[in-house]
């Protein structure tokens, strides 16, 4: 239970002059739904299309579900990947892209493709590019997962589809983990969304790795304190990741665990992911630590001492 | 990105408070349906646990009734699996339900030791204090407040613990 769908050691990409993703180490465990996250340029889609194996390191190595290297025949056909822009032609019928995509995979199920397109009311008859954004997304999940993957990769699948699209094709890929077990690793913006979604989070920064770990875990070592704002800089000690201070009072995101004693005059309360994201996210520096989930310089126990 | 308000409009009737979102059929089979509030701040697996105590205290639910499935919640709600795993882990470690291979998560206790018919009689009694809190002029918040203080006066008085939440008296009933 302990294999990684993705594992990269000191991964890079350059393209030109500019670091897409540099000295990026992670190990992202089998049967979880894992979040990629981070302002566009961060190194999300670089680092799906690597583990897809559809773009070479500049740099160290990727491996996915269990140490297949990257790019290779068995790695790709455990993987299956929905980039950004939904690929399809446009011009195919339906049909055809089904018929296109057997024939281009060495695995495919036909009858479990043509039977969730049917439940979806999607006609074989239909060209791709005259379907909704909703079923033109649906249609490429279910070319995706007729593939029967171990490992699904999702590049910003929700973005352009509207909200009750969005929540089908999420119910759809949240399904096929119940079902199969496949496991998922999906880069998006929508972070209050992920909240019920993700279940591990990995947050890129700057082309490098700034937190990742189990959502529980990190949610269980970070918590929000309120107090006066002439005491904030008192906690410059701790690991603060995030100051937000006022004339009088001040909110400080730490690394602090409920059990952590609350200093006297403060009010401790617990965080959900988007508030955790947006922390970090508004502090690239706070990088430096690993995510307490697998934290090897600093234990989040001494934090408040 | 309020999914849960887009859902709504197909809501089923009496869904609460208007504050969550009906979940379409993850009850197929099971006698409760999952609803999420976003906005309610609760992890998404104590929401479910929360839901199944409540529909265990007011009656919805009794031993030998089925959880929805894992998938079906999945489907629904379009939350990660492993939360409603969590979910029902929580509540068969709290002894209120057990998972039966191949079939699902069943009731085995209950929360309430009343029965539906005395639930409607103390339900009706309670309408009429609200009718008279009302009538005095208390509003809805000074009802809650004033329900809350005499509740916990009246647990306080009786030393604390006994019949406060979570006390499954229920646990011994067994599931026929």
């Amino acid at each position: 239970m302990s294999v990684n769908v993705i594992e990269a050691g000191g991964l890079g990409k350059r393209y030109g002059g500019t670091w897409a993703l540099r000295d990026c180490s992670l190990a992202i465990p089998a049967g979880h739904v894992a979040a990629l996250v981070g302002p566009n340029g961060a190194g999300k889609s670089t680092l799906l299309n690597l583990a897809a194996g559809l773009a070479e390191p500049s740099a160290g190595g990727v491996t996915v579900l269990g140490g297949r290297p990257a790019g290779s025949r068995a790695a790709a056909d455990g993987i299956a990947f929905v980039a950004q822009d939904t690929p399809l032609y446009k011009n195919l019928p339906v049909a055809d892209m089904l018929h296109l995509t057997r024939n281009l995979n060495r695995r495919f199920d036909q009858a479990y493709a043509q039977g969730r397109l049917a439940e979806l009311g999607i006609p074989l008859k239909r060209k791709a590019g005259k379907l909704s954004g909703g079923q033109q997304a649906q249609l490429a999940l279910t070319l995706a997962l007729a593939r029967r993957p171990r490992l699904l990769l999702l590049d910003e699948p929700v973005a352009m589809l509207d909200p009750v699209a969005r929540h089908d094709f999420m119910a759809a890929v949240l399904t096929a983990m119940a079902d199969d077990g496949v496991s998922v690793v999906l880069s998006s913006h929508a972070l209050a969304e992920l909240e019920r979604v993700a279940d591990y989070l990995v947050l890129l920064s700057r082309g490098r790795v700034q937190v990742a770990g189990e959502v529980e875990d990190l949610l269980a070592s970070h918590r929000m304190l309120t107090g006066p704002a002439a005491d904030a800089g008192r906690y410059a000690e701790r690991p603060v990741v995030h100051l937000q201070r006022g004339e009088a009072q001040a909110h400080l995101l730490v690394r602090a665990t409920p059990h952590d004693p609350v200093p006297p005059g403060w009010e401790a309360h617990p965080v959900g992911l988007e508030e955790l994201a947006l922390a970090y996210l508004r502090e690239p520096g706070a990088g430096a630590l690993p995510g307490p989930a697998r934290g090897r310089s600093t234990q989040t126990s001494e934090v408040t001492r | 990105m309020d999914i849960d308000k887009e859902i709504r409009t197909e809501g089923r009737p009496g869904g609460g408070d208007g504050e969550t979102a009906p979940a379409g059929r993850t009850g197929a089979g099971s006698p409760v349906e999952f609803r999420l509030d976003a906005a309610s701040g609760v992890p998404t697996y104590l929401q479910l646990v929360h839901q199944v105590e409540h529909a265990l205290r007011l009656g919805y639910l009794k031993p030998g009734d089925q959880l929805p499935k894992v998938r079906d919640v999945v489907a629904a709600l379009a939350i990660n699996p492993n939360t409603v795993l969590k979910a029902y882990k929580e509540l068969e470690t709290k002894g209120l339900t057990a998972g039966r291979p191949g079939q699902g998560t069943f009731i085995q206790a209950t929360l309430s030791q009343v029965t539906l018919p005395e639930l409607a009689g103390l339900r009706r009694s309670l309408l009429g204090w609200l009718a008279s809190a009302e009538a005095a002029g208390l509003d809805e918040d000074g009802m809650v407040a004033l329900f809350s203080s005499a509740l916990r006066d009246f647990f306080n008085r009786r030393g604390g613990s006994a019949g406060g939440r979570g006390t499954a008296g229920g646990e011994t009933e067994g599931v026929a």
